[in-house]
């Protein structure tokens, strides 16, 4: 939902002044500093700032580890092949699954633009969509976990190497993993209320009583495509490297 | 730079921003327990802070007893004292100090002096403080789980953090700690969300940034700190418990324990220290930042003066949070990491202590001809400026790689740290309780009382805190049980111990003192009025004392001036308030 900055017409705010100093006085102006952006919207920016930061740290957790160890490092393109019609195919599973998710992505962004429209089935449809691509993915991710499981991979130990390897695979993958399954509850919990028209009712949220907005549809494709992105992340560091 | 514009005839800038929709209680659960009130949690942060803070400080106690009086004390064996060690540093820097900062001081003032009627999202606001307790809760409870608490250092430096030589180390202890530092962490993400939101989008009409008193500077910034700086602990706790628990070996090299070999291999615990200090300095600044905003605000209502350089006060607090997070490997120059880290973060350390040294002359300079009331508030804020600058002063010793490898984990060290973020932070809590007091509860609280616990507290930790710098030079190190007979330590060394600990048992008795204090004044202290400190900010203004639900009444205020317009030439009074419109255009606000 756009909203409309509320001010007074007639009233024009005095010309910002050019160069780092409108810009400075620009953020610091009255009320707000990201005019026409709602508070929702802020919050899940700044939480997604913040998310980064643990991402980041994980991935970078991950490389010392991968670079410090005394064993060879496994190589991931044998690792995560599987066996098709007899042939090793490396990384098609991650491709499929990357590929899942990247398609989830574009179905959110439809949803959005269907929410702004107000087309409440559309948009219910669209989230469901999402929702059922994210579990997809973590359906892959369930059947790829199982496969190493099998092979002997533990957190602790696998038999092609270093033992930070599966260590260090089964937390990110299963942090990012989680990330995408509250993305899924949320989806479906936020398709539901569309359905059923708590947005244009405006009902009130059973836990905070504040009016529902369409909006969040657009808060809940932020942080989806925030994990869609960091995917590509873990997808290029750990996959590929 | 204002974006008022004060040519036009309407100088009352449009409402951008929608009332808060507040939640309105119907019971006595819903007002007083489980309430979305930003003052009640706030009040519920800070007496829960206070509440284990006074643990640390009993803690602090039998450390003190054992260090002085070595051997006299049976119940303290070796063991005992690390765990006591621990928790006293863990629960005094995250569980009192951030969280009394930000969750309490930053609930109660944030939405009151932008102008707001409550955080931005109040429910998230309400699970923050009870993740909060549970975190709380499950640290206590290591206290009573097989083994005890962790006692591997505030710091809890793998590999020996999650080894059984170490108390709690193959028991519960270290579990329920990193457990008890995610739920912290998780918590504190969603009150650090909404204080920073409700500063940045939920200000009242005519207060931009550049008109927020500099307690809100401090805060907000700190919060954005913590946002930045708890994942990292956050993933360190996390892949600890993992090699704790799944026997991973992130952090964990080959090890024999015992004649043993471990199951571990190839894990670096030098990871853990980037890790963790990557969040441990971001912290020292977290708590203090929040205290300068403070301090700022106390000195200069109390001087009764405008803030020197607000400007320049502003831009110092950001900068300093920014620089803050990449001067972490100072606290690493010994653990082996390639020297040339070590000349660069010694100097980005040294390059921080620019902009906090401007923050010190600005306060100086604020208080220069000012009307100073020594009150009981100013009375700390002085004694915060020459605590932190003494602490900053060693701490220059300490950036510098040469001085610090021999200094490093030596008295020395406590006592710094002690100065410049224990002492210092803590003289800040107190005046500010002492200030806004009056405010929370619509009473003073008592005058003798308050001097009394001023003067032991001060002197008291001077005492406390100076010898031990001597003694870090003699060479005495940091975290031992009992030194034994050693010939580097002379005897009267060992009464400057006894002393420092009868010291530290007086200034423990004097905070008692300020909780008699706290909880007497609430029924008996004087009536205070709305405004006893006749100060310009908006928590000052609501219409009832303490504020109503909601804060503000019917309308919110509207703001003409910046926060700082005392002994302004020609007023009427010395302070004009900052929803007093500015007809006569007799501000000081910077323009
Ligand atoms: C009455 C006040 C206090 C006394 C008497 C006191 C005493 C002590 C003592 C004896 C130690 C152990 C020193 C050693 O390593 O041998 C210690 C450590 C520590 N204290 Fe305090 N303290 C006080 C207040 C505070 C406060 C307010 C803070 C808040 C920042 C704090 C933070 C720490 C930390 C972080 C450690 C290091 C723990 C470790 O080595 O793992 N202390 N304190
Ligand atoms: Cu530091």
């Amino acid at each position: 939902m756009h909203e409309t900055t509320k001010t007074k017409p007639g009233i024009a705010l005095p010309p910002l002044a050019p160069g780092m100093q409108g810009f400075a006085s620009d953020w610091a102006s009255d009320q707000r500093a990201f005019k026409n952006v709602s508070w929702g919207k802020a919050m899940m920016w700044i939480f997604l700032l913040s998310d980064t930061f643990v991402f980041g740290c994980f991935l970078l957790a991950y490389m010392t580890a991968r670079m410090s160890t005394t064993v060879p490092w496994p190589n991931p393109s044998e690792v995560f092949a599987l066996n098709i019609g007899g042939q090793d195919i490396p990384l098609i599973l991650i491709a499929i699954m990357t590929f899942v998710l990247i398609s989830s992505s574009g179905t959110m962004a439809m949803a959005v633009m269907y929410g702004y429209r107000r087309d409440r089935r559309k948009t219910a449809a669209l989230m469901l969509l999402t929702a059922l691509f994210g579990a997809t993915f973590v359906g892959m991710q369930a059947f790829e976990w199982t496969k190493l499981i099998h092979e002997g991979v533990r957190p602790w130990e696998n038999p092609f190497g270093a033992a930070q390897f599966g260590s260090s695979f089964f937390m990110i993958t299963g942090f990012h993993g989680t990330h995408v399954t509250i993305g899924v509850i949320f989806l479906i919990i936020i398709a539901r209320k569309v359905w059923r028209g708590d947005f244009d009712q405006e009902k009130r949220g059973f836990f905070t009583s504040r009016k529902g907005r369409y909006e969040i549809v657009e808060i809940t494709g932020l942080y989806w495509h925030f994990v869609d992105l960091v995917w590509v992340f873990i997808f290029a560091f750990f996959y590929l490297w | 730079m204002v974006n008022i514009p004060s040519s036009m005839d309407d100088p009352i800038p449009p409402a951008e921003v929608e009332d808060v929709e507040l939640y309105h209680s119907h019971s006595w659960w819903t007002t007083y327990v489980f309430s979305q009130d930003a003052k009640v949690i706030a009040i519920q942060y800070s007496m829960t802070a206070m509440a284990i803070g006074l643990v640390a400080l009993v803690l602090s106690w039998l450390m003190r007893l054992q260090l002085g009086f070595p051997g006299v004390f049976t119940f303290i064996d070796a063991e005992r004292y690390y765990q006591f060690i621990t928790m006293h540093g863990m629960i005094m820097v995250i569980y009192l100090l951030t969280a009394l900062f930000l969750g309490g001081f930053g609930n109660y003032l944030i939405p009151l002096m932008v102008g707001a009627r409550d955080m931005v999202f109040p429910y998230a606001n309400m699970l923050s403080y009870w993740l909060y307790l549970l975190a709380v809760l499950i640290l206590v409870a290591s206290f009573f789980a097989p083994g005890g608490p962790t006692g591997a250092g505030w710091t809890l430096y793998p590999p020996q953090a999650v080894l059984s030589g170490t108390p709690g180390g193959a028991d519960w202890g270290i579990v329920l700690m990193l457990l008890s530092l995610i739920f912290f962490i998780i918590g504190f993400t969603m009150g650090g969300l909404n204080y920073v939101v409700t500063v940045l989008q939920g200000r009242t009409r005519g207060m931009t940034l550049m008109r927020l008193p500099l307690t809100i500077w401090g805060i907000f910034t700190a919060t954005v700190m913590a946002l930045l700086a708890f994942p990292a602990l956050f993933v360190a706790s996390v892949m600890m418990l993992f090699d704790r628990l799944l026997g991973t070996s992130f952090f964990m090299p080959a090890i024999v324990e015992m004649g043993e070999q471990l199951q571990h291999a190839g894990g670096t615990p030098i990871l853990f220290q980037h890790l963790f200090w990557f969040f441990g300095h971001p912290e020292v600044y977290i708590v203090a930042l929040p205290a300068f905003g403070i301090v700022s605000d106390l000195i200069s209502t109390h001087a009764r003066k405008n803030i020197f350089g607000y400007r320049m006060m502003v831009w110092a607090i950001v900068i300093i949070g920014a620089l803050s997070f990449v001067v972490w490997a100072h606290h690493m120059y010994v653990s082996g990491m390639n020297p040339n880290f070590g000349f660069f973060f010694a100097t980005t350390t040294l390059i921080i202590a620019v902009p906090t040294a401007l923050k010190v002359y600005n306060w100086v300079l604020t208080l220069w001809r000012g009307d100073i009331h020594l009150t009981l508030p100013m009375l700390f804020a002085l004694a915060f400026i020459v605590t932190f600058l003494n602490g900053g002063l060693t701490g220059l010793f300490l950036g510098n790689v040469v001085v610090d490898v021999p200094l490093s984990d030596t008295l020395f060290v406590v006592a710094h740290f002690h100065m410049v973020m224990g002492v210092a932070p803590i003289l800040v809590v107190f005046g500010a309780i002492y200030h806004w007091y009056p405010k929370i509860t619509g009473r003073m609280m008592d005058e003798t009382l308050g001097r009394i616990h001023f003067w032991v507290t001060f002197l008291g930790a001077y005492l406390i805190f100076f010898p031990m710098h001597y003694l870090g030079l003699l060479g005495m190190p940091r975290r031992y049980y009992e030194m034994g007979e050693t010939a580097f330590v002379p005897p009267s060394a060992h009464s400057l111990n006894e002393f420092i600990t009868i010291v530290a048992l007086i200034v423990g008795a004097g905070q008692m003192v300020f909780l008699f204090n706290l909880f007497w004044s609430v029924r008996h202290g004087k009536d205070a009025g709305g405004n006893p400190w006749r100060a310009t900010t908006l928590e000052w203004q609501t219409p009832t004392t303490p504020p109503p639900h909601g804060n503000f009444g019917k309308d919110l205020p509207i703001v003409y001036r910046w926060a700082y317009d005392y002994s302004v030439p020609g007023a009427a009074e010395d302070f004009i308030p900052q929803n007093q419109p500015n007809d006569d255009r007799i501000s000081r606000e910077p323009s």
